[in-house]
């Protein structure tokens, strides 16, 4: 394909986003459905562009396309440039946000039908995309972290869309501090690349992590850095409680950026860089580590949520915590081998793992989050306690929804099977410790989301709730809703019809290891039957497989049948349910403790003071003392000659007496 | 000799406020009307100037629209204009800004006549100083300046005005007073009043009449009151806070610039060996104003005083630029105070705007202001991105040039610490601008505010303007850079830095 191409897959969405600000919505406001039209045509014509992509760099030697760089700016021969990588990894990645972004915008105009901000909303998700892409695409790291702030900022204004509500513009500016506390890291991590090798391009500085030029602490310090701003979009512990939070921005937009792509970034951006990462093993045990702890913390906290898009967003977080292990420890297989696996190959095994993850966890997760608008759609409350039986009334849903979760339990053969069978496998090559908490995850995982199933779908209709916390869409965008609830219209099935089918078949792309192969892990084709029975020929699979089957049964049995009684277990477990609910108190520690308590009202109060108190005290200090100075002064001045006269006899006097002993 | 531009970029101004001054009788409307068609006048000719300017290697280092006569032959002072490619950008600045003040300044009636022509005089004066190249004519410039700013802020002002104002009189003038003692020994030991050839001189082989720190550092307070560097900053909260509109917006959009212009051209551009033996000093004062200026502005509730403090944070970062001694870093400096003029200029003048609508600028009563005012909420937002240096607006181009350049700086061994503890203040004002945005805009709409009005037609057109620059700025810093960095190459060469 033509390299001039490339650049219209990321601008086009920007395209519509100015057509829509500078056009549609101060000249055509009566017809608010344009701007969808605009948002769907041009992120359709970047998803056919990505999909040509996808093709020529299936073709391409090597899997990268060549574009030429574009000067931005040249200070005395230092240069920054503008340009983009487009290799078998931004491939993939394009057509996953392409395709899933198309998706959420054409639910979108079901979901946010009759909204008063329909054109801001569609003007935002286009400047979205549009970061979302060039993301992908950058091929330095300025770049990359220009449309990181990017996406940042499209996520703040979309967490805040509804910002008449105190919560969503608390939340939006949370997600934003937060994020922006790890983004530190990630400039630090630039900088000090640059520092080491004079260039911000990717390609260069993982060839140079390859040949050892950038080596020991200074690499081990860069990839942490990079790897905090991973973790600050990714929501990984400690950065992750920005991510539930953002629940307060309207579904689509959970379901697109915090659940299938930009959250995802953070893992993209350690896949990208991943050769910084793999020789060092200090950074990789902190991404496996990091990334096995997030999953099982977030995990436990889905465990009792009742708020149908809380659990979806714990499950998320949870989720790339597994991203994060599975690239981790794929980088660790080189060391846990002794040498016999080059960690050129370790790089691609974390990559494939990781991404194959992403991949498919892009497509059910953003069906579940379709699934929860659907059903809020349809009930105006997202609290799981006030709903039940809905499958009843909205079979679509049900059924799409119940795929969703099956697939992400890990049940075979669906895409979530395969992607984390291959996680647990690399990390149990390296230390059986992660592979147990990760089998506890998919315990867990499978519970938490069989539990939403059976609360939402199983059971008596419990009669919504006329005025829910979070009932701004309910309230603010469709009025009173009916007493009964009802199948959501076409426009919303038919994506979560769509993505239902890739929930189930994603993996499948992988089957004959062509998947793995295309991010550069060269593995031996399988044929398709192979791929799909052969797995069972390890104990692996087996064992996920009966753990999951346990979680699910068990929320059979307590949501479901109510043979055991949920509120009895929660009472018997009391002190760790209180935990859990009140998510291991992290809202109280960082909000209360260490920005109110610390920061606020303890090292800014005294830096307030300090500077009124001290600084322009002493100012003020100088001029009063000059004051009460030359008032002294003047009191000498009487006009008395009498008192002149004594005070010029003491005068000489002194002098003469001086002069004397002077000599 | 071709066309004076500089002089007529200088001198139109003033013109417009002898006009103002000999109407008789005028009405406000025309009074405001020379106001702006002289400032816009001169702005024109600064943009002229600007795409005339020789971008060429051969004419590195050199002074272009040279302008000299002379003017007090006995100690060797001439009327000198010239610009380079560190002055032009601000005399741009000072144009637009210019422009801006007279439009935010649309609607006072108060003594009109006074106060546009105060307006335009100070325009001049900052001019001036951005655009000498004499000694003597510099400083001249320098102390007009502080004759309108008294009376803008004495008369004009609000709460404890006169207070503010004799405040900010006497800090400058206590730095004048050392800048001009500066002057005179720099003037005896090399024997000329001309900066350009100062500049191509050598001072450490003359003999000075004091020690070259000692110049160094009576010039250096005067530029760091201006700037300002902590601990003299406690002037600045209180002249913005009880200035008019358009005052904060000239102080904040030009008046800092002249304490970081003076610290290049002269501290680091006459003295360059003295700048790196005490660069490790200023740069952990840059720290200093970065840090503290942010935690300090996080405990301010009154909007004005606000964004007043988030200046000291911001300038903390043109003294980090100017002190790494880097082509990167002080190119980054230089973009940052453009960047910086154009950004907070806008954003008092969006505190004006919504003062003006609600009388209200207090954070904690304010509120779900967007419902009532998208216009002035989207503006708002907008120039709080670019303070908040997001990628895109010209707040990013400029700290990330800062920050590269300095960390990669070699001047001194601390510069790699220094950079990092700056850079934390992203997080911080981040804390702070979003945190006004939220009080201010956000939340359910209030009672008290159900009739305010949006921005009219004359401010819509004035802030999206200042918007588009700061989005071109963002997206091709190169339009301002490629100049700049002909302005830092020759200093760094002195300084034998990269």
């Amino acid at each position: 394909m033509p390299h001039q191409l490339a650049w219209f897959i990321w601008t086009l969405p920007i395209f519509a986003f100015i057509v829509i600000t500078f056009i549609l919505r101060p000249f055509f406001n009566h017809k608010p459905e344009w701007s969808g039209y605009a948002t769907i045509v041009s992120i359709a014509a970047s998803l056919a562009l990505s999909i040509w992509t996808l093709v020529a760099v299936m073709q391409a030697p090597h899997h990268v396309l060549e574009i030429p760089d574009v000067e931005w700016v040249l200070i005395n021969g230092f240069t920054i440039k503008i340009g983009m990588l487009v290799d078998s990894l931004t491939a993939v990645m394009l057509v996953v946000v392409t395709s899933v972004s198309l998706l959420v915008q054409i639910y979108s105009q079901g979901y946010m039908h009759g909204d008063p901000g329909y054109p801001r909303y569609f003007a935002w998700m286009a400047l979205f995309t549009a970061n979302m892409l060039g993301l992908v695409m950058a091929d330095s790291l300025v770049f990359m972290y220009v449309f990181w702030e990017g996406v940042g900022l499209c996520s703040y204004l979309l967490i805040g869309f509804w910002f008449h509500k105190p919560a969503a513009a608390n939340a939006a500016k949370k997600a934003f501090l937060v994020t922006r506390l790890g983004d530190f890291g990630f400039l630090a991590g630039i900088l000090s690349l640059y520092l080491s090798q004079h260039t911000f391009d990717i390609e260069t500085l993982r060839h140079a992590a390859m040949t050892g030029a950038i080596a020991g602490t200074t690499l081990t310090w860069a990839a942490v850095g990079i790897f905090s701003g991973a973790a600050g979009k990714s929501a990984q512990f400690p950065l992750h409680t920005w991510l539930p939070d953002a629940m307060e921005g309207p579904t689509p937009v959970s379901s697109l950026i915090h659940a299938a792509t930009m959250v995802a970034a953070g893992v993209f951006l350690v896949a990208r860089t991943f050769p910084l990462f793999a020789y060092s093993e200090q950074a990789l045990n902190v991404v496996a580590g990091i990334g096995a702890f997030t999953a099982i913390f977030a995990a436990s906290m889905g465990l009792v949520m009742n708020d149908i898009k809380r659990v979806m967003a714990y499950s998320t977080v949870s989720q790339l915590g597994y991203m994060m292990l599975g690239l981790g420890a794929g980088g660790l297989a080189a060391y846990a081998s002794g040498g016999h696996l080059e960690t050129e190959e370790a790089v691609a095994i974390g990559i494939a793992a990781g991404i194959f993850h992403l991949f498919n966890h892009a497509f059910f997760k953003c069906l579940l989050f379709l699934g929860s608008g659907s059903v809020n759609h349809a009930t105006g409350t997202f609290d799981m306690r006030y709903m039940g039986g809905l499958r009843k009334y909205m079979p679509y849903t049900t059924v799409t929804f119940v795929i969703a979760s099956l697939s992400l339990a890990g049940i075979w053969p669906l895409a979530g099977f395969w992607s984390k069978d291959e996680i647990l496998a690399v990390s149990w090559s390296y230390t059986p410790v992660w592979f147990y908490l990760a089998l506890v995850t998919v315990f867990m995982t499978a519970f938490y989301v069989f539990r939403a199933v059976f609360m939402t779908f199983a059971g008596e209709y419990r009669g919504g709730e006329p005025s829910s916390a979070h009932g701004a869409h309910g309230s603010s965008a469709h009025g009173a809703h009916p007493p009964k609830p009802h199948e959501s219209p076409a426009v919303m099935l038919v994506p979560m019809v769509i993505l239902a089918i890739l929930s189930v078949a994603s993996g499948w792309v992988n089957l004959s290891g062509a998947f793995t192969s295309f991010l550069g892990h060269h593995v031996e084709e399988k044929t398709l039957l192979e791929g799909l029975f052969g797995i069972f020929a390890h104990p692996l699979p087996w064992a996920s497989l009966i753990v999951a089957g346990l979680g699910i049964f068990l929320a059979y049995a307590m949501y479901a049948r109510k043979w055991i009684s949920a509120e009895a277990v929660g009472r018997a477990f009391s002190p760790i349910y209180t935990m859990l609910s009140r998510k291991y108190w992290m809202d109280e520690l960082y909000e209360g403790v260490v920005v109110r308590s610390a920061l606020l009202n303890g090292l800014f109060r005294g830096s307030q003071v300090l500077d009124e108190k001290v600084v322009d005290g002493t100012a003020n200090g100088i001029s009063d003392g000059a004051i009460l100075l030359g008032r002294g002064i003047r009191r000498t001045q009487t006009g008395q000659l009498q008192g002149y006269a004594v005070a010029i006899v003491i005068g000489i006097v002194a002098i003469l007496v001086g002069f004397y002993f002077w000599h | 000799m071709s066309f004076p531009y500089l002089s007529a970029i200088l001198f139109l101004p003033v013109v417009g406020a002898i006009v103002i001054a000999l109407l008789s009788k005028p009405e406000q409307k025309t009074i405001r009307t020379v106001a702006l068609v002289f400032s816009l006048l001169s702005f024109a000719l600064s943009l002229y100037v600007f795409a005339g300017f020789d971008r060429s290697t051969a004419a590195i280092g050199l002074m272009q629209f040279e302008e000299k006569l002379d003017w007090f032959p006995a100690v060797g002072a001439a009327y000198h204009l010239g610009v380079d490619g560190i002055s032009l950008p601000m005399l741009v600045l000072t144009t637009i800004i210019g422009v801006l003040v007279v439009l935010v300044s649309w609607k006072v009636t108060l003594r009109a006549r006074e106060y546009f022509v105060w307006l335009l005089v100070l325009e001049t004066s900052v001019l001036g100083v951005f655009a000498s190249v004499d000694l003597i004519l510099f400083f001249i410039f320098w102390e007009i300046e502080l004759v309108p700013m008294y009376f803008l802020i004495s008369i004009w002002g609000t709460g404890r005005k006169e207070y503010s104002a004799i405040k900010y009189v006497i800090y400058t003038v206590l730095g004048s007073a050392m800048m001009l003692t500066g002057i005179l020994t720099l003037y005896f030991t090399v024997g000329t009043m001309d900066m350009s050839v100062i500049a191509r001189t050598d001072l450490s082989e003359l003999r000075a009449v004091i020690p070259l720190t000692g110049m160094f550092v009576l010039l250096l307070i005067g530029f760091a009151i201006k700037l300002p560097v902590f601990p003299l900053h406690t002037w600045l909260p209180d002249a913005h806070t009880d200035a008019p509109t358009a005052v904060s917006v000239v102080l904040a959009g030009v008046l800092l610039k002249m304490g970081g212009y003076g610290m290049i051209r002269f501290n680091v551009g006459f003295f360059p060996d003295v700048a790196r033996s005490l660069a490790p000093i200023l740069a952990a004062l840059a720290v200093v104003n970065v840090l503290y200026g942010a935690a300090v502005t996080l405990r301010q509730t009154d909007l004005k005083r606000l964004i007043a403090y988030s200046s000291v944070s911001h300038m903390g970062l043109v003294l980090l630029g100017i002190f790494a001694l880097t082509s990167v870093s002080l190119t980054g400096a230089t973009l940052q105070m453009f960047s910086h003029g154009i950004v907070t200029g806008l954003l008092f003048a969006m505190v004006g705007l919504v003062y003006d609508k609600t009388h209200n600028r207090n954070l904690t009563t304010l509120g779900g202001l967007a419902r009532r005012m998208p216009v002035i909420a989207v503006v708002f937002s907008l120039a709080g991105l670019a303070s908040l240096g997001l990628p895109g607006t010209s707040g990013f181009a400029a700290e990330f040039l800062v920050f590269v350049g300095s960390f990669t700086s070699s001047a001194f061994d601390s510069a790699r610490v220094m950079t990092l503890l700056s850079a934390f203040g992203i997080v911080l004002t981040a804390g702070y601008i979003l945190w006004l945005l939220q009080r201010v805009f956000y939340g359910p709409p209030l009672e008290q505010y159900a009739h305010v009005p949006d921005a009219d037609r004359v401010e819509m057109v004035c802030i999206f303007s200042f918007c588009a620059l700061i989005m071109l700025i963002g997206l091709y810093p190169a339009i301002l850079t490629n100049i700049i960095q002909m302005g830092t190459k020759p200093i760094v060469a002195l300084l034998g830095m990269p």
